[in-house]
């Protein structure tokens, strides 16, 4: 093979027989670590997928979990597609990515998709082969974009785990971690893979399981640090099965984590750190927050720590590092990065004092009357209310503006006096937001709709 | 009697967004010109919306020729005026 093999790291180089208890877990089935070396999930077909373009389409995240440490390091790519993937999207991935293989749970729908290489993927057996790294595998994954074919992009196992490894090793055991999210997403796939590098064990999210149940086995498998969105962590406050289980640290990404949230989540595990974090699958891992307060302090911006380099530009937070993403893939793919490197987050930020704000997505700005308003600035207000759980503002169409914006909520008690409430929220938006920013109608509803990706749905940003 | 409950909820709602935009509605009558209301756009994207919830009805959005009345008594007839 080439000279540069032996530097090339794959995830199989961080298990090993040394440490000892490592599992990995799903709501049915738990799974060694410590020995996952010596197993097989593809029945000891590894060597058919050296070199190939593999698409990963299993649909439990065990099997997949298994699957990533075993093909990492020998296909020349993996894309990794969550499990509800849209069907009709599957022919455009499958030439952009030039998948030429499919490991897959489900081989017989696979038979006709004109892709020559089909591997099983099942329950690990006793690998009759060692694995060998070969090569530095291609990691590539979806973007969460809400309409139309999610686009491609491309990642190394080296920049996926830049941020793991800034962080340095963990003090004392192992942890053992979890996510809300699925790990064949970039949220999630970095808590799998902090597992991994940790030498700790990981307890994966169950589809079909309530918040109830997953609270509880989070419990019992003793989880230790745990991330989620901000919308799953407002879910998992509502349910007072939350008390039976004490983290010791609690991540937030993927939304923007207002003050609300952060000190709910101090209120109801005071003895845990609790942090949110910016990153997104195109712009990689940016930064972790961890003073309990929202936004981020305004010196971020401009130095480079951790060889992360941040700016503002047009509104928005752009981030260059070599955890981002290195482009989008496809025939028609559009730059990725701008000349000099930098990945725009669409992200809009406002300063405030010392510190910038996360205010909204570029896209989900509604207009009133000409003026800009962003759905999350008034849910942040909202969601100060002690009564309020969680909140949505969102566009309706007038006659009058174009547009007004209007605000549905999940109250704590829902048979709380509505009136009183409704007027202490507007109390509330009057005293912190301009005329055009304050909900024409706010509606009491008793749940919202949150997105396969752990996001609250916006159908009209 | 229908007439007069959708005029006292167009003016009940008027009186509570006045309330909210700190605005000091003159009397409100027929003749009373919708710009001497002290309400702006917004006011009446407001009310609009709001009525719609009430009412079940937008007037000023299912019209095909949309022109937005000029008294308060326009105003009232147009929501009295869509057919049920």
């Amino acid at each position: 093979m080439n000279m540069s093999q032996r530097e090339t790291i794959s995830l199989r180089d961080y298990l090993g027989p040394h440490l000892a208890g490592r599992t990995i877990s799903d709501g049915r089935d738990v799974v060694s670590l410590t020995d996952i070396l010596g197993y097989t999930c593809l029945g000891d077909r590894l060597s058919e997928l050296s070199g190939r373009s593999v698409l990963l389409a299993v649909s439990d995240q065990l099997i997949s979990s298994l699957a990533m440490i075993e093909i990492d390091g020998v296909a020349r790519r993996m894309l990794l597609v969550p499990h509800d993937l849209e069907a009709a999207h599957v022919s455009a991935l499958i030439a952009d990515a030039e998948i030429d293989a499919v490991v897959t749970d489900h081989p017989e729908r696979w038979s006709d998709a004109g892709i020559d290489l089909v591997v099983e993927a099942g329950p690990s057996t006793a690998a009759a082969v060692a694995a060998r790294t070969e090569r530095a595998t291609e990691w590539l994954m979806l973007t969460s974009g809400t309409t139309g074919v999610p686009k491609i992009v491309s990642h190394t196992l080296g920049g996926l785990t830049g941020a793991i490894v800034a962080d340095g090793p963990a003090r004392g055991p192992g942890p053992t971690w979890a996510t809300f999210y699925d790990i064949r997403r970039y949220g999630g796939l970095q808590i799998f893979l902090r597992a991994i590098l940790s030498g700790g064990s990981m307890v994966l999210s169950e589809p079909g399981e309530t918040i109830t149940q997953h609270l509880a086995r989070l419990g019992a498998r003793g989880v230790t640090h745990i991330s989620g969105t901000p919308s799953h962590w407002r879910k998992a406050l509502m349910s007072a099965s939350i008390a039976s289980f004490a983290p010791r640290y609690v991540r937030l990404s993927g939304e923007i984590a207002d003050q609300a949230v952060l000190d709910g989540l101090k209120r109801a595990f005071p003895a845990a750190s609790i942090g949110h974090a910016y990153a997104s699958t195109e712009a990689g891992v940016g930064f972790a927050v961890n003073d309990g307060l929202e936004g981020f302090p305004a010196a971020m911006i401009g130095c480079a720590d951790n060889g992360v380099e941040m700016m503002v530009r047009d509104g928005t937070l752009w981030i260059r590092s070599t955890r981002t993403a290195s482009a989008y893939v496809g025939r028609d793919a559009a730059a990725l990065r701008d000349r000099d490197g930098y990945v725009d987050t669409d992200d809009m930020l406002e300063l405030r004092g010392e510190r910038y704000h996360f205010v909204g997505r570029r896209g989900g700005i509604i207009n009133v009357g000409g003026l800009k308003v962003h759905p999350e600035e008034i849910e942040a207000v909202i969601n100060r209310h002690a009564e309020v759980r969680m909140s949505r503002a969102r566009s309706r169409r007038s006659p009058i503006t174009g547009a007004i914006v209007v605000a549905d909520v999940i109250l704590a008690d829902a048979g709380s006096h509505g009136n009183k409430i409704r007027d202490e929220i507007l109390e509330n938006c009057r005293a912190s937001l301009a005329p055009h920013k304050i909900p024409a109608v706010i509606r009491f509803v008793p749940s919202l709709e949150i997105t396969a990706a752990g996001k609250l749905a916006r159908h009209d940003a | 009697m229908k007439s007069m409950s959708v005029r006292l909820k167009i003016f009940a709602a008027m009186k509570q967004i006045a309330t909210e935009q700190g605005v000091t509605l003159p009397p409100l009558d027929d003749d009373l010109r919708l710009h001497e209301t002290g309400f702006d756009s917004l006011g009446f994207a407001i009310l609009v919306a709001r009525l719609e919830d009430d009412l079940g009805i937008d007037p000023f959005t299912m019209s095909e020729d949309a022109s937005f009345p000029l008294t308060i008594g326009d105003f009232v007839r147009a929501y009295e005026h869509v057919p049920a």
